[in-house]
């Protein structure tokens, strides 16, 4: 397994980085979609609530591989550039990013959405009291408190993110299970292979998982007792 | 008081329902500035939500609130403006966890009336040392008892200057050792000559501290008076049967 990684390494890293660049891509696009969305369905509006739904419904209701193809298959309404960036191919990159964004939007959604129906209403209603409008009630008194519920759950979605991102192997994007795929054909030798894969995403996911809890912390400094 | 009488707030054939339920039947109410109302009577006869009509947390169905002499539910009423000269203080106190004290108490002459930060403060200071409290400016409202938490929810609402104050049930959710603090500072402040609403269930304050009595019963207002009247004469049947039973408890 050491000798395939001294030798194959290059192949390995360059996976982890198209693996990173994707999963901050989608986490990134993914939360501010999620945020319109879950605002959409915390709307009095009945049209944007409706819409939030279904569109949550949808999503969380099929599988995402499904949702990749058709969203790459999309040729005739998005016309992905075909340049590559950082060596990485648009035209399948793309698609890629879009796909797992909107997946993961809706997630997102969901955790932001009932983040803040966790917040006592009594926190909106006293604010309100004091004259505040929705909208300064909502930025300074109930999000900085709905973010102490979302977080956590947030950092569980992306985490699970970045081992979902696995599926865009089958577009041919060289993430770590494309690149893996590469050695094993190279080497015969499947199994350590796959050792060294799983060993780089749980590398990812802890030293991720190290960040949230640092940042966890620091929002609950008025918790402390 | 009797001189110079000015209607603050004049509630007019309020009625208000929760989907099939009707909680509000057709209330009139005129307060005076200066007047202590308790609002009194059994659990679920509307005293809250009549509260909270007032300010419109709770959107009356119809009827008027005149506050200041301008309908707070008209088309063109600024809600935001009213209430920041309505102060309201809540049963679960709802101070702003993620806020220290000083911050819970200077966010709203702050953000919604523009004060600047220092003036706030200053105010801030004075009214905490008012209550007792200002050694706790600093702290989070997670590490102050019920009695702490409800005082500084009564300075955050005077930090506005208020022309009327709401008191919805203000120490229904504290250990009874705890009730006393927070009267002395509401006897405190009617004794200066704040006006103010108070839902409450604690009679003996009520009898003691108010001008005047309501007694609330199935959405209608059955009878009001001074205390005198409506605690040592009541008229009403039902006031009658209400007061018999809080009063005579072993």
């Amino acid at each position: 397994m050491v000798d395939i990684f001294l030798n194959y390494y290059d192949y390995f890293l360059a996976g982890a980085r198209t693996t990173v660049l994707i999963s901050l891509i989608t986490v990134f696009f993914g939360f501010i979609l999620g945020c319109l969305i879950a605002f959409m369905k915390l709307s009095k509006n009945k049209l944007l609530h409706g819409f939030a739904s279904i569109y949550v419904t949808v999503i969380r209701g099929t599988p995402m591989l499904v949702q990749l193809y058709i969203v790459y298959l999309q040729t005739d309404f998005i016309p992905y550039p075909e340049t590559t960036f950082l060596g990485v191919a648009l035209d399948r990159a793309l698609p890629c990013a879009i796909a797992l964004s909107i997946n993961s939007s809706a997630y997102v959604a969901e955790v932001i959405r009932s983040g803040i129906q966790a917040v006592d209403s009594g926190q909106g209603e006293a604010a309100r009291s004091l004259g505040m409008t929705q909208k300064q009630a909502m930025l300074h008194i109930i999000m900085p408190q709905a973010i102490k519920n979302i977080l956590p759950a947030i950092g569980n979605e992306f985490v699970t993110m970045i081992k979902e991102t696995s599926i865009i192997q089958y577009l041919g994007v060289g993430d770590i299970m494309y690149n893996n795929g590469i050695v094993i054909t190279a080497t015969y030798n499947p199994l350590p292979c796959y050792y060294i894969s799983a060993i780089i995403y749980l590398v990812l996911n802890i030293v991720l998982g190290k960040g949230i809890n640092i940042f966890e912390r620091r929002l609950q400094r008025s918790d402390r007792k | 008081m009797t001189e110079n009488k000015e209607v603050l707030i004049d509630v007019k054939n309020l009625k208000k329902s929760f989907g099939s339920l009707e909680v509000l039947k057709g209330i009139d109410l005129q307060v005076e500035k200066g007047e202590v109302v308790a609002i009194i009577g059994p659990s679920g006869s509307g005293k809250s939500t009549f509260l909270r009509c007032i300010n419109r947390l709770d959107e009356p169905d119809s009827g008027e609130v005149i506050f200041e002499g301008n309908d707070i539910c008209g088309k063109d009423a600024d809600i935001n403006a009213v209430r920041q000269k309505i102060g309201m203080v809540f049963q679960q106190f709802n101070l702003f966890n993620h806020l220290t004290i000083m911050e819970n108490i200077t966010i709203g002459p702050t953000m919604v009336k523009g004060e600047d930060e220092k003036t706030a403060q200053e105010k801030a200071l004075k009214l905490l040392k008012r209550v007792g409290l200002e050694d706790k400016a600093g702290e989070y409202p997670s590490r102050l008892s019920g009695g702490q938490k409800q005082r500084i929810a009564i300075v955050r609402a005077l930090a506005m200057d208020p022309d009327v104050m709401l008191f919805d049930e203000p120490t229904s959710a504290l250990d009874p050792e705890m009730v006393g603090e927070v009267l002395e500072v509401m006897k405190d402040l009617a004794d200066d000559g704040m006006t103010m609403l108070i839902v409450t269930h604690e009679m003996g304050f009520a009898q003691k501290v108010a001008n005047r009595v309501v007694f609330m019963d199935g959405g209608y207002i059955m009878e009001e008076g001074s205390p005198d009247k409506v605690f040592g004469n009541p008229e009403n049947p039902r006031t009658q049967d209400f007061l018999s039973k809080v009063l005579n408890t072993i």
